[in-house]
């Protein structure tokens, strides 16, 4: 045993659990926004998530009890059921989840050595497998609709024994409708549409606002810090700005912010720190990044809202800015670059 | 106000430093054996000068070093030198040390002492000699010999005489106190160094928890240019680069000491030490250490003899063996676990912490690291810990030396807030010594290579010269003979040796045999040209002739030769 003799800060477990609790807000706002789908998504995934990760643990030889109390696994889930489409079936989720435990997490040697962000890749298997089911099982606000589905309706829906919901309740996000139609109507015109509500899109304003402020607990909390989600944000409303100021030509920047899975990505997926890069700086890069490219794939690529691709393409850079962005040491006058000659 | 600083990073552990202050310092009283190593400082170890059974008397010198770097021991008591002998001494590796044991008398009676009422007048020379002979090193922890500082640090100019009392680690108190109680000593003994060094300012960094102390340092410092600067409480503000910075705003190089900076950092006890050898004569046998912990019943500051048994002072403090969970020597942070209650009290010792249970848990497992990166936004270095983690564990060494491994100054306050309860420091540890091992190795193999090289061309010199001198004496030998073929030639007369002259009979047979296969082609190509190309036969007729008549005068050639040869051996046997 080894100075320091004392220690005194949460767990890596405590850790997770902080995360999870900050999603709670931005949980909470889902369901009542767009009804059960969520919830029942998040409960699903976790219990996919906490089985595979058991299971793998098991066929890995490792303490089973030990690494499920670090609460990985179910973050991992958690992020997964926010992120997936809440009408999506239950073997879409049940895919994504496995994906991102068994490829992403522990074929790369478990908690830690993993090189991608294990929910963006389980997200990233499903959006290219089954484009079908990931596009149009969205929800329509609950508001819009006479008679929302209640919890046993939806989750008939989503495990296939209840027939199929009303195609009323579902179709796409608001991002997705503002792209594609903006080409052929004017931005006053298109937001008379009623999924567009009042402020930015209906729900979706409210269900963000949710997660920055339990983003903005965790910054408080000190669980993660300022860098990812600031550079992050900045980049992506300074893209909007520069190559999409003209509401009429494209999705002007408070929807950039405020629909879509803008701040989950920027407190809760971004930030996943394993994955992330590590000093100061260099987060700061890292979220500039995954700004550029969330605006870039968004504005221009074929997919209406591109989070996992933008964080899956960061992830590559993340050894290679390491490197650059050591800060300057005590004494050093200047930081070291690069690889050691 | 002087303008405090700030360094990035830093923790604020659970203090736990009033439970030691409650009562004044106390004298321990004689334990019933002193076990004084030889090697307490950094440095040289000191050689003993004392023999088995001898009588020593307080103060008097048992080992010292001719090195530069070392200093010298002394008996912290009267009494009767019982063992010269290996012994357990305070160090993390258990292992041990040379001490010299002491029974006292109990007379603890001093040997004659050179005081000196007035310092101003003796030189800097003077008091540097004293402080050497005092046998000072440093207080704080690490134990670098003060004498060797300060002389130093004479070379290069010192602008700032810092005098270290920020004390940052918990439950530690021994510089508090001193500081509370004896400030005119720490002060005097600071103007003492300050006549060795002459430096622009004087200051005495020290945290802001500590307002008795700061208000009797203030108090003592008055009519004197002596600044007491106080800095905010935060772990490690006592490193001695943390400190600096926050004192001057100004960083230690890479590689560099605090003298290249114009800067040079005491700590508070050695000033005051130094006072004491200086003024009183007294060599360093004693210290305030502090003792703490929760399996103590009497926390407090203590002065004790240097080679005082942990033992006899734990028992002095009312220990509690079956609450006690860990015995820690240092701080929290930065000490380490006793591997034995046996040890002595070093120069170095500035706190002992007998722990229980629930003060000290066991660490919980280690987790997996996460990269989640509080390492490093508390890291007083601005290093990346979670990345030397992962470079210490891969055995990248090349990676962790260009992430500043060396820079790390092993406080623990990656450790400390590390969510995984990964053993940092402990990693970083091993990682050093084995890049220091690997360095020590290559440098071996390097010159074992030099020395290779140069053998090898040494050989290759000593070869040519050999050879060198075989083709001189070839050549004398040559020019010898030649000299005695001349001389007998102008003692024959002047008759030319034909073989000497002409061609000799090797060309000669050589030129014959030439001439012959010549012959013997011509003759092949002329009976071949008779049958397909007779228009050629006169003129291959023609050349025919011309070397067989070739052929023939060579042979002439050679068998005249060869005639000459044998007469000229026939003259010569």
């Amino acid at each position: 045993m080894t100075s320091p003799h004392t220690h005194a800060s949460p767990s890596t477990s405590r850790v997770m659990q902080w995360v999870v609790a900050a999603t709670l807000p931005g949980l909470v706002a889902l369901i009542s926004f767009f009804g059960w789908g969520y919830l029942i998504n998040v409960l699903w995934c976790v219990l996919v998530a906490v089985v595979t990760e058991a299971a793998i643990l098991r066929l890995r030889k490792r303490p089973v009890g030990f690494f499920l109390r670090d609460w990985s696994a179910v973050v991992t889930a958690l992020l997964l059921g926010l992120a997936l489409p809440p009408f999506a079936p239950w073997w879409v989720s049940l895919i994504a989840v496995v994906s991102a435990i068994v490829v992403a997490k522990h074929l790369y040697g478990g908690l830690g050595s993993n090189t991608f962000n294990p929910a963006m890749v389980g997200y990233a298997v499903v959006l290219i497998s089954f484009p079908v089911a990931m596009t149009t099982n969205w929800a329509t606000p609950l508001e819009l609709l006479d008679s929302p589905p209640g919890f046993i309706a939806t989750l008939g829906h989503i495990f296939g024994f209840a027939g199929t919901v009303p195609d009323a309740f579902t179709g796409a996000t608001p991002l997705d409708i503002y792209k594609n139609e903006i080409r052929a109507e004017l931005a006053t015109t298109l937001r008379e549409q009623p999924v567009f509500g009042d402020f930015v899109a209906l729900g979706w304003e409210w269900v963000n606002l949710a997660f920055l402020g339990g983003g903005l607990f965790l910054i408080w909390k000190r669980i993660i810090t300022w860098h990812i989600p600031l550079s992050f944000l900045a980049s992506l409303a300074l893209m909007s700005l520069l190559f999409g100021h003209d509401p009429d030509q494209a999705v002007p920047v408070q929807m950039h912010l405020l629909a879509g899975a803008t701040m989950l990505c920027a407190f809760f997926i971004a930030t996943d720190p394993v994955s992330a890069a590590t000093s100061n700086r260099g987060k700061l890069w890292y979220g500039a990044g995954i700004g550029v490219l969330l605006y870039i794939i968004r504005a221009w690529g074929a997919y209406p809202d591109a989070v996992a691709f933008a964080v899956l393409l960061m992830n590559f850079t993340v050894p290679f800015i390491d490197y650059y962005t050591q800060p300057r040491t005590y004494g050093h006058s200047k930081p070291k670059r690069g690889l050691p000659s | 106000m002087r303008e405090v600083f700030d360094f990035p990073g830093g923790i604020h552990p659970p203090e736990n430093k009033r439970r030691s202050l409650g009562e004044p310092i106390r004298q321990i009283p004689l334990p019933e054996q002193l076990i004084v190593p030889l090697h307490q400082h950094i440095g040289e170890p000191a050689e003993a000068h004392v023999k088995d059974g001898q009588h020593v008397l307080k103060g008097q010198v048992l080992a010292s070093s001719g090195e530069a770097l070392s200093v010298p021991v002394h008996a912290p008591t009267s009494g009767t030198v019982r063992a010269i002998a290996p012994h357990a001494v305070p160090h993390p590796s258990g292992l041990k040390d040379w001490c010299v044991i002491i029974e006292p008398d109990g007379k603890d009676q001093w040997q004659e002492l050179a005081p000196c009422a007035d310092p101003d007048t003796l030189t800097a020379r003077d008091l540097l000699r004293r402080i050497r002979n005092a046998g000072i090193a440093g207080l704080g922890g690490a134990g670098f010999p003060t004498g060797f500082k300060l002389q130093a640090s004479e070379k290069q100019k010192i602008q700032t005489l810092i005098l270290n009392g920020a004390e940052c680690e918990p439950y530690i108190t021994a510089d508090q106190s001193l500081m509370q109680e004896r400030p005119g000593e720490i002060v005097s003994g600071l103007e003492l160094i300050a006549r060795i060094l002459d430096p622009e300012e004087c200051l005495i960094g020290i945290e802001d928890n500590k307002p008795e102390a700061i208000a009797a340092l203030q108090e003592a410092v008055k009519d004197t240019r002596i600044e007491v600067v106080v800095v905010p409480t935060k772990y490690p503000s006592g490193g001695e680069k943390q400190l600096i910075r926050l004192l001057t705003g100004k960083e230690v190089p890479h590689n560099g000491i605090p003298a290249d900076i114009g800067v040079t950092c005491q700590n508070v006890g050695t000033a005051a030490a130094v006072y004491r050898a200086i003024v009183h004569g007294e060599p360093l046998i004693s210290r305030i250490t502090t003792l703490a912990g929760g399996a103590l019943t009497r926390e407090g500051n203590v002065e004790a003899l240097i080679g005082t048994p942990i033992r006899h002072l734990l028992a002095e403090a009312g220990y509690a063996p079956q609450r006690a969970a860990r015995l820690i020597m240092g701080g929290p942070m930065m000490g380490f676990n006793l591997p034995s209650k046996d040890v002595p009290l070093v120069k170095t010792s500035n706190c002992i912490i007998a722990g229980t249970e629930k003060e000290f848990p066991p660490p919980p497992p280690a987790q997996a690291c996460i990269r989640c990166g509080m390492c490093e936004q508390v890291c007083p270095m601005e290093l990346l810990p979670q990345q030397l983690y992962w470079f210490s564990r891969s055995r990248e060494y090349d990676k962790a030396e260009q992430f500043n491994l060396f820079d790390c100054i092993e406080c623990g306050a990656c450790a400390y807030v590390c969510p995984s309860s990964i053993p940092l420091v402990q990693y970083y540890q091993h990682t050093k010594g084995d890049i220091r091992r690997q360095r020590e190795e290559q440098e071996k193999s390097d010159r074992a290579r030099i020395r290779f090289e140069q053998r090898q061309a040494r050989l290759e010199r000593e070869k040519e010269e050999k050879e060198a001198r075989r083709r001189a004496r070839a050549e004398a030998a040559e020019r010898k003979r030649r000299e005695q073929e001349k001389a007998q030639q102008d003692a024959n007369g002047a008759v030319p040796a034909p073989a000497a002259s002409g061609p000799d009979l090797e060309t000669l047979t050589e030129r014959c045999d030439k001439a012959r296969e010549k012959v013997e082609s011509f003759r092949q190509r002329l009976s071949e040209a008779r049958e397909q190309t007779p228009e050629a036969v006169p003129k291959l007729e023609r050349a025919l002739e011309k070397n067989e008549q070739r052929l023939k005068a060579a042979e002439e050639a050679l068998a005249e030769a060869q005639e000459n040869q044998n007469q000229a051996q026939g003259e010569t046997q």
